[in-house]
Formats: C-alpha cells, sequence, structure tokens
C-alpha cells in the first residue's frame, strides 16, 4: 500500500508534464498524440530501441544515485556533471597510459580510478561545506565549470590526435575496453553499445540500498539528513557524514566513465554528457531518492532521449529538445512537492 | 596603450549582462529566495528579445517581450516556492533545463533552425543602452535597498521573515516582486546578449554566465557596488581570454576558471567571509 503510495505522486507529474508538453507540441505546429507515440513507440522496439534505452540510462541511473545518496544526507548536489567529467578524463587517462597493461589488471585499475577521480570531486565541496559551511550548490556548481574547463585543457593541449579536428584524446589500450552486452545476449546484436556498465549501475543500485538502509554508516548519514541537530545531539558526527556522503556520492557519478569510456568510446571526447549530471537530479527526484525509483526513472528518461532523436527527425516541427522541455516540467511538479519534506526539515533545524 | 584602453572596453561589455543578471539576483536573494534560474531567465530574455525584434524590427519592442518573458518565467519560479514552498534550488534546476529546451523547440518551429534566430540588421541592435542601464542600476539598486520603504523591507523579509510579518510585512508579496524583478534584470542581461553584443539568439548563447552572475553576487557579498566589481572582475577576465585566444602562451582555460575558483575560496572564508542573507532559501509559513 504504501509503496502504491510512493509511485502515485512520481507518475501524476510525469502525466501533467506530459499534458503541458502536449500543449508545446501543438503550439509549435504538430500533433500530440503522433509525437508521443513516436516518442515512446520508438524507444520500445526490440533490439534497437530497448538496447538504447538501456544503454542511454546506464549513465542516468549512476548520476541519479550519486543525487539521491547526497539527497539522504540533506545536501542537493549539482555537481554530478563535474564528477563525471573528471572522472572520465581521468580514467581515460589512465587507459592512455598504461594502454599496454593487461586486461584482468587495467580495468580493474580504471574502475577504481572513475571511482577515486569522481569521489575526490565530490568530496571537496563536502569537505568545503562540513569545515566551512559553504554552501554545496554554489559550490558544486563552481566545480562543474572547473572540472569541464580542466578536462579540456589536458584534452587540447596534451592528449589530442595530431591533426584531430575534433577535441578528443587519444584511444584507451585495448586492455581497458568492457564487453558490450551483445557478447553474452543471443540475437542482440554487438553494434548497440550497450556494455557491462549496466549491469554494474543495477549492482550499484543493491550496493547502495543496502549501505543506506542495512549499514551504520548509512544510518548515520540519512539521520544526518533527516535531521542535523538531532543527528548530532545523537553523537553522529555530522560534519563526517557530509564529507562522506559527498564522496560516494561523486563516486557514483564518476562510474559514468565506465560506461563512457570503458565501454562506449574507448576514448575521453570533451563534451560527451547530455547533462546527465542534471538529469540525474530529476531521475532522484522522480525516483524518490530510492534506488530502486532510480531505476525506474532512468528508464523513463532514457526512453526519452532515445525516442528523442526520432522525433527529431521524423516530426514537421517538433526537436528532440522536447525532451528536455518535459525534464524540466516533470522537475517542476515534483519539486513543488516532494521538496516540501526537505524545507519543512530545514525549518526544524533553524528553530 | 590602445591594447589596453581596448580591453577595458571589452570588460565593460563583458560585465554588462553579468551585472544585470547578478543585480537581478541580488533582490531576489536579498529577499530570501535563492535564485540560480538566472541563466534560464536569461536565455528566456536573450530568445524572445531576438525573436519579437525579429518580427517587429523594433529592438525596444523586443527589449520589452524579452522583459515580460523573464517576468513570468520568474513568476513560475515565485509560484513554486513562494506559493508552493518547493526547493529554490530545485525549482531553478528545473527552469534552467527548461530554458535550454524551450528556446531552442521554438526556434525550430518558428525559423526552421536548429537553436538559433535570424540575423538581425545592424540598425535593429541596442549595444549602448543596457550598459548605461546595468551601470545606472548599481547606485539606484543600493538607494532602493538602503533609502526606500521597499528596500527596507526586502531586506527585513530576507533576513528575519517572522519579524516582518509580525511587524504588518505581507513576506509573499515582497518576495513575489522581488522574485519578478530579478527576472525582468535577468532578461535585459539576456537581451544585451542576443541584440547588443551579437545580433541573432544561439543555442545555448548564454554560455554559463547566468552562473558567473550568480558566482559574482556572492563574491560580492550580496552588496551592489561591490557585485558590480565582481561583475568588472569577471568580465576582465573574460576579455582577457578572448584577446589571449591563440596569441599567448597561457591557455584560456585558466582564465576561464578564475571566477570560479574565486567563488569558492571566498565562500570557503579564506579571503573575507561572504555571509548570505539569513533567510535564504528558507520557504515561510504565514502563522495564522
Amino acid at each position: 500500500m504504501k509503496f502504491l503510495r510512493e509511485l502515485l505522486f512520481p507518475l501524476a507529474a510525469v502525466v501533467a508534464a506530459f499534458a503541458v508538453g502536449a500543449v508545446v507540441v501543438l503550439a509549435v505546429g504538430d500533433n500530440p498524440l503522433s509525437t508521443y507515440t513516436l516518442l515512446i513507440g520508438s524507444a520500445l522496439t526490440w533490439p534497437d530501441g530497448i538496447g538504447y534505452t538501456l544503454f542511454y540510462a546506464t549513465p542516468l541511473i549512476f548520476t541519479g544515485l550519486a543525487v539521491a545518496v547526497a539527497f539522504r544526507c540533506g545536501l542537493l548536489n549539482i555537481g554530478a556533471e563535474g564528477q563525471l567529467y573528471i572522472a572520465a578524463f581521468m580514467t581515460a587517462w589512465v587507459g592512455i597510459t598504461l594502454a599496454s597493461w593487461p586486461a584482468w589488471l587495467l580495468v580493474p585499475l580504471c574502475f577504481l580510478t572513475a571511482l577515486l577521480a569522481g569521489g575526490f570531486w565530490g568530496a571537496v565541496p563536502g569537505v568545503l561545506k562540513a569545515r566551512f559551511g559553504a554552501h554545496e550548490v554554489i559550490t558544486t556548481i563552481m566545480m562543474n565549470f572547473i572540472a569541464v574547463a580542466l578536462a579540456s585543457y589536458f584534452t587540447q593541449y596534451h592528449y589530442k590526435p595530431q591533426g584531430d579536428p575534433i577535441l578528443e584524446t587519444v584511444p584507451i589500450g585495448e586492455g581497458a575496453h568492457i564487453a558490450r552486452l551483445g557478447r553474452f545476449v543471443p540475437g542482440f546484436p554487438e553494434r548497440i553499445p550497450l556494455n557491462l556498465a549496466f549491469p554494474v549501475a543495477l549492482l550499484a543500485c543493491l550496493l547502495v540500498y543496502l549501505f543506506l538502509w542495512r549499514t551504520r554508516w548509512g544510518y548515520e548519514i540519512r539521520a544526518t539528513g533527516a535531521n542535523p541537530a538531532a543527528a548530532l545531539y545523537g553523537g553522529i558526527a555530522t560534519g563526517k557524514q557530509i564529507v562522506l556522503a559527498m564522496s560516494i556520492s561523486g563516486a557514483l557519478a564518476g562510474l559514468v566513465a565506465v560506461n563512457e569510456v570503458l565501454g562506449y568510446r574507448y576514448r575521453y571526447y570533451d563534451g560527451f554528457s547530455a547533462g546527465y549530471g542534471f538529469t540525474g537530479i530529476a531521475v532522484a527526484l522522480l525516483g524518490r531518492n530510492h534506488p530502486g525509483g532510480v531505476i525506474l526513472a532512468s528508464l523513463l528518461f532514457g526512453a526519452l532521449l532515445r525516442g528523442g532523436l526520432f522525433v527529431d527527425i521524423f516530426t514537421e516541427h517538433v526537436s528532440k529538445d522536447l525532451v528536455m522541455v518535459l525534464q524540466g516540467i516533470i522537475i517542476l511538479f515534483v519539486a513543488a512537492e516532494a521538496l516540501f519534506r526537505r524545507s519543512s526539515r530545514r525549518r526544524i533545524k533553524s528553530v | 596603450m590602445t591594447i589596453i584602453l581596448i580591453l577595458l572596453a571589452s570588460a565593460v561589455r563583458q560585465a554588462t549582462p553579468l551585472l544585470l543578471a547578478a543585480l537581478g539576483g541580488l533582490y531576489s536573494e536579498r529577499s530570501g529566495v535563492i535564485n540560480i534560474a538566472l541563466e534560464g531567465l536569461m536565455l528566456a530574455g536573450a530568445f524572445t528579445s531576438a525573436t519579437v525584434t525579429h518580427y517587429s524590427g523594433n529592438p525596444w519592442v523586443g527589449l520589452a517581450a524579452g522583459i515580460a518573458a523573464g517576468v513570468l518565467v520568474a513568476l513560475v519560479h515565485g509560484v513554486a516556492c513562494i506559493r508552493f514552498k518547493a526547493d529554490q534550488v530545485v525549482s531553478g534546476t528545473a527552469i534552467n533545463i527548461l530554458f535550454l529546451g524551450v528556446p531552442a523547440l521554438l526556434s525550430g518551429a518558428f525559423f526552421e533552425s536548429t537553436g538559433a534566430t535570424p540575423q538581425l540588421p545592424q540598425g535593429q541592435l541596442m549595444p549602448i543602452a543596457p550598459i548605461v542601464l546595468a551601470f545606472v542600476l548599481v547606485p539606484v539598486t543600493w538607494y532602493v535597498l538602503n533609502r526606500t520603504p521597499f528596500g527596507l523591507r526586502l531586506r527585513a523579509v530576507g533576513e528575519n521573515p517572522e519579524a516582518a510579518d509580525t511587524a504588518g510585512v505581507n513576506v509573499a508579496r515582497v518576495r513575489f516582486a522581488a522574485v519578478m524583478l530579478s527576472g525582468a534584470l535577468a532578461a535585459i542581461g539576456g537581451a544585451y546578449l542576443s541584440i547588443g553584443q551579437s545580433s541573432l539568439f544561439a543555442r545555448n548563447m548564454t554560455a554559463g554566465r547566468g552562473f558567473i552572475a550568480l558566482a559574482a553576487l556572492i563574491f560580492g557579498k550580496w552588496r551592489p557596488v561591490q557585485t558590480m566589481l565582481a561583475c568588472l572582475l569577471f568580465g576582465f577576465a573574460e576579455a582577457l581570454s578572448i584577446q589571449m585566444q591563440g596569441v599567448s602562451q597561457v591557455p584560456v582555460q585558466f582564465i576561464q576558471i578564475v571566477p570560479y575558483v574565486l567563488t569558492i575560496v571566498v565562500l570557503a572564508g579564506f579571503i573575507g567571509h561572504s555571509r548570505a542573507p539569513r533567510a535564504l532559501g528558507v520557504p515561510y509559513q504565514e502563522k495564522r
């Protein structure tokens, strides 16, 4: 019963957003019904539609989880975008520098790099908040720009192939590649880039669930988020929990690098993220900051990203930007309710 | 010598959209409403001004439409945050994402383009007026904040809404006014980009200026004059990186990150602590 109630509001928000979106489509001069049929229908075909939907959902699961973990600690991590960029670049760097290493060593090393680089980029705003009281929203926004600039600098000046017009690094070593799912699933072509990062993402959801609800650290993080004053009074070092939550959050966002660098492009590609970090906020909100909800919301947004490409090509006027519009409206609708709790919590703190 | 003059003039031009948006953010945040939607508001203003100028042939009509769009979008933010007590950061993020999409969607429908509006002729641009306005607004904002009843109420609502409410101030109304004002100013900042500095709207043409404006506001400790100085500093950094493109040995990326690094340093309290309005980000529940 409680489960159904939890599901009801996000569903209502999605339906309302699609209704507003329909008005926009109509205003632009297309038929909303056929546009939506195309949008959703093209995401559900086998194997391409479903394969690409899952492929697009993978980074969103990581960033959605990242935002959700921070949220559970009462923090809003707008920095997933920067965390995933720095992680992707560092992962590619390890894959390039140690290109000749064997796969059994290089893959885990790259994996670890993604976790550590993202985790570090998340930990910095955590420390700034815990130690100096700097608001994590502002610092993570600033860290996003710094991450993008740093990655683009190193790519442009140190790791770009000679004469390449595109801003990207040289390829990583073969040993760092991870397999595409087509190799394991019969009837699923290997040209679809869905790779081992997807099962890793599902595993991450399970681990985050177990961590938050079945361990002491997880409990302390949630206690800090629910009521920092009470948590502090109860003997929880809230500052430490903030740093921990932001580090885990950053590490999860960093795992996007596994999908992008190890499983898809095999190099760092400047500007690869289609706003995954920001969509992660929508995913976490819509998924009620719960790993299960994050999976469902990621599938929805993954499907929209896939379907958006078809809307772009096959409708008269509507472009794939419709997906962005829908996303924005969904967040607005969810925010007006879901975050009422968050703000009421803050009031308790301030009294 | 001339190079320095060129650089300074360029710095003032680069600072203008930042200053307009930052002053907008100042009104909103001093009233207690976080406005990270500045980026989206600027985009709304930039797109609407360029589009309406294209159809009307008059930049003033375009600017007015841009302001109207900014106010309208800010109103959405206000309704979500003030009326429905949504998380202000989340609502702002939603608006930023929304207005990455809306102009692109509409320009596709109006102009069959992938996010740009048609080029405007030189005579339909306003390259000077927004600059003058931005810098005139600095003392005006100082005066409004510190010498008028509205400014007093605004600050009271942002620092201690309970006390303001008890004294008979309508907290929600003051905050709505402040948020709408911030929409108008940010929209002018955006309009300057599309019908002042350049001659069309391009996809995501603000390129993070809304966030730099926010950084300048924090760097300027939520005060008008300091905020202007911060905008000039950041504008100078931008002008420098444009002038040095391809010329100097220093990579532009390093100059571009200066505003962001400085903001973090200031927020952490390493050079002079920047204190936010006390009730910033806290929705107010009327007691009755």
